[in-house]
């Protein structure tokens, strides 16, 4: 069984924007584009390690704001001609409502 | 049903056509393409490699198999066009089988010119067009010993070179008396000639060839003058004629090429043509750079687009012969009419030759020393008025041995293990690698896949060095113009201007009406856009902070492990007890790791966690500190020397002077970063000459300073005019701002804006236009109504923005 945890609403993470959720296995950044779909990233660009609920979120990328380098939220994947993952978490919006689960 | 798309041709420029057009439609069309040669696409450019036997087929392929095979390309190899039946809309190949089209694409090339003497159609005599040439060439190398190559271009010299290095025993034959005459001026060209004769090569120049001897084989060369030289091989490289044979035969109206429309269509207008096939404006063209133009333009029809134009290239030839770089452009002859500036180092191997006409430049040569080709091609396609830097133009832009790449200015003598980006720690042999295993052509593509200069820049022209060294005679320069980023074609000062034009006062209006490609553009576009609104329309623009970068958001400076520094102002680097022992508090209240002195005269607090933020700034606005603005692309500091109310040598008060520029300057957003400072007698202890507006106290009054920078490419300012009052010191400085804010490109800072523009530009407009400063002024005060808030504050006591700081949850 998954275990979903209430982490807020959709309108607490501003239009091309996201929000951290803070857990003791390190931050995870959960980001709300423009046509309002939320993703899950561990928030740590593959690259140098940086926050990546820092970027600039266009699309549905984010661009990590220590080098440029452009994650896709859905795979996690690095835009190429860059190579490297993050790990994504599941999540579900009900009635507003972001649920996350941690097994990412 | 899908319409049908045929490519004749499976080059360079056909297939660059298709790839374009999948970018932008991939599934407008079912593709098929034929091909004479029973390969994918390769890269043509590298053939000498191959030829040197330092690469294989395999290592220069562009497009494999595989790639037809992902995009569900019908790919035909090694299968002869022979017709096209326009009024069927079919193509039929050799062994009569038919294709039909709803769109078709010529780009069957071009075909090497064999002189018609007699004997050229022995065996042994080739040329050096394709991997079939290069193949013949390696197995002569092995059996025979006497090469001779009839023309001294840049192909032929290629050829010999690489013969060369197989063994055999090479002749250049050449019908003039300089080697390679469309590209270099004589000087240049025996400069060259030596240089290769050092490395082996023989030359017979005005030698016109009468036949070529040989029975079986060839055996010989004759020439007009009775003179007979042996050969087992002989290469024709004398020049190439577009392929229309095919095009002709099928009623396309063609001349010396297929002529296109802007459009890239021919007379045909379901027949689209790109590449060396083409005659366009009556040029036809040999290079890739404008092949690539042309095939991003016919991608855009094709794509259905219908708004590219494809006006023709002009091209800068900078090539790289067997290990000698030269360049040129435009006219480098020059006439009557035009003057010369010439330098020559003949014991160091330099020739640099620059024409001018009416003050601009009007073509370019150089030998040796290449460093600078780019920069004057730049000037030549910009048309810039180069007589205010006319007594350095031969030095060059000496963007190179600034700093970050040890001194090197010149790629090939450097070895593959040497860095060239001290920036992101990119060595000579990860470029060239990249280069060759990618496919690259552009200094774009050698940014995106290696990272060198994509930071500060400073290394460009080393990395430009080393694009041409590996592509050899070939390179695509970056265009004159370039759009804004890859979510438009509008340039920069396209968008600004529509902004003005149209009120455009939000980005997804502004998007709009630009027609962005994509729906929320990108981290390029985005923070620009918000810029050119907010400076555009400082009552109305709506400032958007999810388009500006983390730093601006989060009024701090992220730092590598996701903490934020804090610099309060210091106006004009004083400060008081007080306000030290509010930062000593601070410190250890939020137990802030490091406290240091910063090169603009105040205090940095590093390491501060983004929760902290609002309780940082809380406690320094109490003791009277605002915002340093040290994160964002805006006014940073004034820094002063103590001036005349301390210094026995000052002689005026520079101090209080920076305090003033500074209470007034505060707060406006910029182009990139701003930095002043006001010294207060010419000893300039503020270092007032590589700010971006500096202010030099003499006796008589000040002396004003634009355009310096101290970072990555040391630029000292040139002297805008001197001035007597205070007043008027605040009036310029005022001008030199808001024309800065104007009209300078986003995250371009004063010193390249200044060499862009040119320094009477903005004197003109400044010093000899007492009324356009007085409006220039106007508005960077009516504008400094809506900036001067201080961004603390407002987070502090009003709750801005508050999500910012504080996480959605807490998970334990």
């Amino acid at each position: 069984m998954t275990e979903w945890i209430k982490v807020g609403r959709i309108e607490d993470i501003p239009p091309l924007g996201a929000r951290v959720v803070e857990t003791g296995n390190g931050d995870i950044a959960v980001f709300r584009t423009a046509e309002d779909k939320i993703f899950a990233v561990r928030d740590k660009c593959p690259h140098k390690g940086g926050p990546l609920s820092q970027g600039i979120v266009h699309g549905r990328n984010v661009t990590c704001p220590l080098h440029n380098w452009n994650i896709a939220l859905e795979s996690g994947q690095a835009v190429a001609p860059d190579e490297g993952c993050v790990a994504r978490y599941p999540l579900k919006v009900e009635d507003g409502v972001i649920h996350l689960s941690l097994k990412g | 049903m899908k319409e049908k798309l045929v490519l004749i041709g499976n080059g360079m420029a056909g297939v660059r056509t298709i790839e374009e057009l999948l970018k932008l439609a991939p599934d407008a069309y079912d593709i098929t393409v034929f091909g004479s040669e029973p390969f994918g696409n390769y890269n043509r450019i590298l053939l000498s490699p191959v030829l040197a036997r330092e690469k294989t087929i395999d290592d220069i392929m562009l497009n494999d198999l595989q790639w037809y095979n992902d995009n569900n390309i019908k790919l035909h190899t090694g299968k002869w066009v022979t017709k096209i039946d326009r009024a069927k809309r079919v193509v039929i190949t050799e062994d009569g089988s038919e294709e039909p089209y709803d769109r078709l694409l010529l780009a069957t090339g071009s075909n090497p010119f064999i002189i018609p003497v007699p004997g050229s159609d022995l065996p042994g005599v080739i040329s050096f067009r394709d991997i079939h040439d290069v193949d013949a060439m390696l197995e002569a190398s092995t059996k025979y010993k006497h090469a001779v190559v009839i023309g001294g271009g840049l192909l032929g010299l290629e050829a010999a070179n690489g013969l060369r290095t197989q063994g055999m025993d090479v002749t250049v034959v050449h019908l003039l008396d300089t080697l390679m005459e469309r590209q270099l001026d004589k000087p240049a060209a025996e400069l060259l000639q030596c240089a290769l004769k050092e490395k082996g090569l023989r030359f017979m120049m005005e030698a016109q060839t009468e036949a070529i001897l040989g029975n079986e084989r060839v055996s010989g060369v004759r020439f007009k003058d009775g003179r007979e030289i042996p050969a087992d091989l002989v290469v024709m490289a004398v020049g190439i004629r577009p392929n229309i044979e095919l095009a002709k035969k099928s009623g396309i109206h063609c001349e010396r090429g297929v002529v296109v429309s802007d459009t890239t269509q021919t007379y045909d207008p379901r027949i689209y043509a790109v590449g060396e096939c083409v005659q366009h404006r009556g040029q036809t063209y040999g290079l890739v750079a404008p092949l690539f133009d042309m095939a991003k333009v016919c991608a855009n029809h094709l794509a259905q687009l219908g708004y590219s134009r494809y006006e023709g290239s002009v091209v800068s030839t900078k090539l790289k012969v067997t290990g000698i770089d030269v360049f040129s452009a435009g006219d480098f002859l020059g006439d009557e009419t035009t003057e010369d500036i010439v330098m020559k180092d003949a014991a160091r191997g330099v020739y640099k030759k620059v024409v001018l006409k009416d003050n601009k430049i009007h073509g370019a040569v150089m030998f040796g020393d290449t460093v600078d080709g780019s920069w004057y091609f730049q000037l030549l396609r910009d048309g810039t008025d180069v007589s205010d830097i006319r007594e350095h133009l031969m030095f060059g832009q000496a963007h190179l041995g600034d700093s970050g790449h040890g001194g090197q200015n010149a790629a090939v003598a450097m070895s593959d293990d040497m860095e060239v980006c001290g920036c992101n720690g990119v060595c000579k042999g990860d470029i060239t690698k990249a280069i060759v295993d990618k496919g690259l052509f552009t200094l774009d593509d050698v940014r995106s896949h290696t990272k060198a200069s994509a930071s500060c820049g400073s290394c460009t022209g080393l990395v430009e060095q080393i694009l041409v060294s590996t592509l050899g005679g070939d390179y695509s320069a970056t265009p004159q113009e370039k759009p804004l980023c890859k979510c438009t074609d509008h340039t920069h000062d396209q968008v600004r201007k529509a902004i003005r034009a149209q009120h455009l006062t939000t980005i997804p209006t502004a998007m709009a009406y630009l027609e962005w490609r994509s729906p929320n553009g990108c981290h390029v576009c985005r923070p620009a856009l918000n810029y050119y609104i907010i400076s555009t329309w400082p009552a109305e623009g709506q400032d958007d902070p999810q388009s500006r970068f983390i730093n601006e958001r989060a009024h701090a400076n992220i730092q590598k492990d996701g903490t934020y520094s804090v610099v309060p102002r210091m106006w004009g680097g004083l400060t008081t007890p007080n306000e030290l022992r509010a930062i000593a508090d601070v410190a250890d209240k939020f137990k802030i790791p490091t406290v240091k002195v910063t090169g603009g005269q105040r205090i940095d607090l590093l390491g501060v966690k983004k929760e902290d933020l609002p309780a940082v700034w809380g406690d320094l606005n109490n003791a009277g500190m605002v915002s340093g603005h040290a994160y964002g692309k805006s006014l940073r500091t004034v820094k002063t020397c103590v001036g005349q109310e301390w210094c026995r040598f000052g002689t005026q008060d520079s101090t209080s002077m920076g305090v003033i520029l500074e209470r007034l300057t505060w707060g406006s957003w910029m182009p990139h970063k701003f930095k002043m400072a006001v010294s207060g007698c010419p000893r300039n202890c503020a270092e007032a000459t590589i700010k971006d507006f500096g202010v030099v106290a003499v006796e008589s009054g000040w002396e004003l300073h634009v355009g310096g920078n101290g970072g990555v490419k040391v630029r000292p300012t040139d002297l805008l005019c001197k001035v007597t009052t205070d007043e008027e010191v605040i009036e310029y400085c005022c001008a030199f701002i808001q024309i800065y804010r104007e009209e300078a490109h986003y995250l371009e800072r004063t010193a390249p804006w200044l060499e862009r523009v040119g320094l009477s530009y903005v004197k003109e407009k400044i010093v000899d236009d007492a009324e356009n400063r007085a409006a220039l002024q106007e508005r960077f005060l009516e504008s400094q109504r809506y900036a001067q808030k201080d961004p603390w504050a407002e987070r502090v006591s009003k709750g801005v923005e508050k999500h910012e700081f504080i996480p959605l949850k807490h998970v334990s």
